[in-house]
């Protein structure tokens, strides 16, 4: 069996507890979660989420019809069966020390971070791209630099013109 | 046109609206301004139960009996929590319900305050939907949402969490019940896809060993009379889920009985060899298929049902169909009758009489019955079956019959044969215990008329019977049928099969009370019967006119080590069965 990874795009009602329900899904069947994003859309009634999740082809598509019986949910695509654009913002406070501190900042500029805070020992690092651009960019720090690190999880998009409601 | 009512008022207007007849419920504080709404009307009734778990059952009843929406009134806290159970037996079975529950006023919310409970999230895992009235406006259109996400689609339980001040009497706002429900995230499948149809009645046309194999989808979906109608145009085998019974006549020959855990020899082993299974409103449990890798090795599958998530949850379906029963069996049945018109020879008959003649022997083998032959002249004893048998005789079969859990639920789905649907309540997907005495008085609201029965285990009917009481006030005329036991007799099972005979706590011989005096203290009519001879009589006073406007007790001393056979061997596919219990040793056949 393959456990591949899937990105779910999920519209919602953006009501209390629309989210709580589609929490709730995943930990009542047994599903797993690997990140999450949820923000109004440019229609603020409603709510979409992106969620990563693995499992073998038809344990996704179980996930995917038990989503679209919740009441609240008006749309969910698979990304990951299609061409889509992902992205993860990460920000990364990492010790900037002696001769560290321009070395870090070439590291930074490699990966076309943004430093958005200074101080006096560390830089705060802004990253954004794919889940294994800012994987790449922990690995490329020197073991020990980092001092905290916050990823907002994964938001995905489908390529072309289609919209979701449309698909 | 519209009136200036309350919260409270519009709340239980709107129930008018949709015609509601009944309210189970039970009072308390946050309760208190529905309650007195509901005292300053006469249209719905509100019924008094003892015990908001039997609230939810008397509404499923009444909901798995009839098709319309069963509503429950409880308050907050403790009378919520107390119709959880209620609320996951019904969502488990599909059964359309709709559950109010008071809540502490908006701003009380997590406080903790007195008798507070997160109802909607408690409900949450349990509910096909649930709502938090923020605001009493929004009363009349929730109200309407309910009852219709409730009864539609795949059914299931609807939660109204309603704050005390929404309910507020001092407050008036304009009521108009709304005509119509938009929702734009929930639209059931109107039709199933036709390619597919098609597909399903040439793979059906083409079977040598078909077996049709339907559950209480069918009988949700109002489906019983086209799938009767095309079995019998096809002359294959039918074969019901626990919780399918009467969606096809259960004294019809073509009718092999039910399957699964507890299903008969011929059921199992046709399902098991059959190169065709027809699988439609039933969902492949657990308690069906038994080894779900070992399931019908020759067989393609065709599965038809309303929800898409059901289809290949268990088994992969070869051709998945998703529609309502009614539309997608009409269109099959008039293709299948095109198909025959045009070629009457397009079955072949040859093969089907060959089919037909293997499921005969393996019911003349080992069909029902086998158990009693196998223990005729015994030691005397009153058997479960007889009793259910006794119970079908003397009603001639036209009763509603509710049932617990246990062995006594087994025995009476596989002795009492039901010739049309909803007349067979039981709980066969949270299996719950104290379901069947709450779930008679359902039926019996609101089929006043009809004969009600409740086959139940002592363990079972301990777990509600504080509803005699309830019976006792409304005058209700069910019929109980008690296979006393003495013991957790499933359990016990159990444990014979497969822990060496330990009955670590299935037993409580000494600690049972007097069930003849116990119902006689709360006026009704009470029976003991502890010998076959004796029997019939009781059977026939107790269905008889003698007692038709008396609830009656049978307390049913039964053999109590009878056994439930045929069982599934653990693991195994659905032909691995024990059929009998032989003198201290299991007859295990593997294969015919
Ligand atoms: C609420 C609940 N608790 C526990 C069980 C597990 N259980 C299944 S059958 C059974 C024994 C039922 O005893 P009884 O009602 O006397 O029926 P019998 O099997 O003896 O006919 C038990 C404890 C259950 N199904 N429901
Ligand atoms: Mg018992």
């Amino acid at each position: 069996m393959t456990h591949e990874r899937h990105l779910l795009a999920i519209l919602l009602e953006n009501e209390a507890g629309a989210l709580s329900r589609v929490v709730g899904l995943f930990a009542q069947r047994n599903y797993n979660i690997e990140t999450l994003t949820v923000a109004p859309t440019e229609d603020t009634t409603l709510s979409r989420v992106t969620l990563t999740t693995s499992g073998d082809p038809s344990k996704v598509e179980q996930i995917t019809k038990h989503l679209n019986r919740l009441i609240e949910v008006v749309k969910v695509i698979d990304l990951t069966e299609g061409d889509h654009i992902e992205r993860e913002v990460m920000l990364a406070k990492v010790s900037a020390v002696g001769p560290e501190r321009p070395e870090v900042k070439r590291t930074c500029d490699i990966f076309r971070g943004q430093i958005v805070d200074v101080s006096s020992d560390t830089y705060t690092i802004q990253l954004v791209g794919t889940t294994e651009k800012l994987d790449a960019f922990i690995r490329a720090l020197a073991a020990g630099t980092i001092l905290e690190v916050v990823r907002s999880g994964v938001s995905g998009i489908g390529r072309g013109g289609d919209k979701i409601l449309s698909l | 046109m519209s009136e200036r009512l309350s919260g409270g008022e519009m709340l239980v207007r709107a129930l008018q609206d949709e015609g509601v007849d009944y309210v189970f419920g039970y009072p308390g504080g946050a309760a208190l301004h529905i309650y007195d709404a509901i005292f300053k009307q006469q249209r719905l009734e509100h019924i008094l139960v003892r015990h908001e778990q039997a609230a939810t059952h008397m509404a499923d009843g009444y909901a798995r009996s009839t098709g319309r929406p069963g509503v429950v009134l409880v308050t907050s806290g403790p009378g919520a929590t107390n119709a959880i159970t209620g609320i996951a037996t019904a969502y488990m079975d599909s059964i359309p319900i709709v559950v109010i529950s008071a809540q502490v006023p908006n701003e009380f919310i997590g406080t903790d305050a007195f008798q507070e409970t997160d109802m909607v999230g408690v409900s949450r895992p349990v509910v096909k939907h649930s709502y938090m009235v923020k605001s009493a406006a929004d009363i009349p259109h929730i109200v309407k949402e309910a009852f219709y996400i409730a009864s539609s689609g795949r059914p299931g339980p609807v939660v109204i969490d309603v704050p005390k001040d929404t309910t507020d009497p001092n407050e008036l706002f304009d009521y108009e019940y709304p005509a119509t429900v938009a929702l734009r995230s929930y639209s059931p499948a109107v039709r199933g896809h036709a390619g597919q149809t098609k597909k399903a009645v040439a793979a059906l046309l083409d079977a040598k060993k078909p077996v049709i194999y339907a559950g209480g989808g069918v009988i949700q979906g109002e489906g019983t009379g086209l799938l009767t109608d095309l079995a019998k145009r096809l002359g294959y085998p039918v074969t019901n889920t626990l919780m399918g019974l009467g969606c096809f006549p259960g004294s019809d020959e073509q009718f092999l009985g039910m399957l699964g855990m507890h299903g008969t020899f011929e059921a199992n082993m046709a399902m098991h060899h059959a190169d065709l299974i027809f699988a439609v409103g039933a969902r492949f449990d657990d308690r069906v298929t038994n080894n779900p890798s070992l399931f019908a090795p020759e067989a393609k599958i065709i599965h038809l049902d309303i929800d898409p998530a059901s289809i290949s949850k268990i088994v992969n379906a070869d051709i998945p169909i998703v529609g309502p029963a009614v539309q997608v069996l009409g269109e099959m049945h008039r293709l299948i009758n095109a198909a025959l018109a045009s070629k009457p020879d397009r079955i072949d008959s040859q093969a089907l009489a060959a089919w037909w003649q293997r499921i005969r022997r393996w019911r003349e083998e080992h069909g029902l019955d086998h158990d009693q032959r196998h223990r005729a002249g015994g030691n005397g004893s009153l058997l479960p079956q007889q009793v259910v048998q006794a119970m079908y005789r003397a009603s001639g079969g036209d009763a509603f019959v509710t049932s617990d859990v246990g062995q006594h639920q087994m025995f009476a789905a596989q002795y009492f044969k039901f010739d049309a649907p909803r007349r067979w309540i039981n709980s066969g997907g949270l299996g719950t215990m104290g379901f069947g005495l709450p779930a008679a008085m359902g039926v019996q609201f609101a089929h006043p008329n009809a004969t009600v029965a409740c086959v139940t285990g002592e363990g079972s009917f301990m777990m509600n019977m504080q509803e005699l009481s309830t019976c006792m006030q409304y005058a209700l005329p069910i019929k109980i049928v008690n296979l006393n036991n003495q013991a957790l007799g499933m359990v016990k099972q159990w444990q014979d099969m497969q822990y060496g005979g330990r009955h670590s706590h299935s037993t409580y011989r000494d600690a049972l009370p007097d069930f003849k005096a116990l119902c006689e203290s709360f006026g009704h009519i009470a029976y003991r019967v502890d010998a076959l001879d004796e029997l019939d009589a009781v059977m026939a006073d107790v269905f008889g006119p003698k007692h038709k406007d008396d609830l009656v007790f049978v307390d049913a001393h039964i053999d109590p080590e009878e056994h439930v056979y045929p069982m599934a061997i653990k693991g195994g596919a659905m032909k691995d069965m024990v059929l009998a219990r032989q003198p201290g040793e299991n007859d295990i056949r593997e294969d015919v």
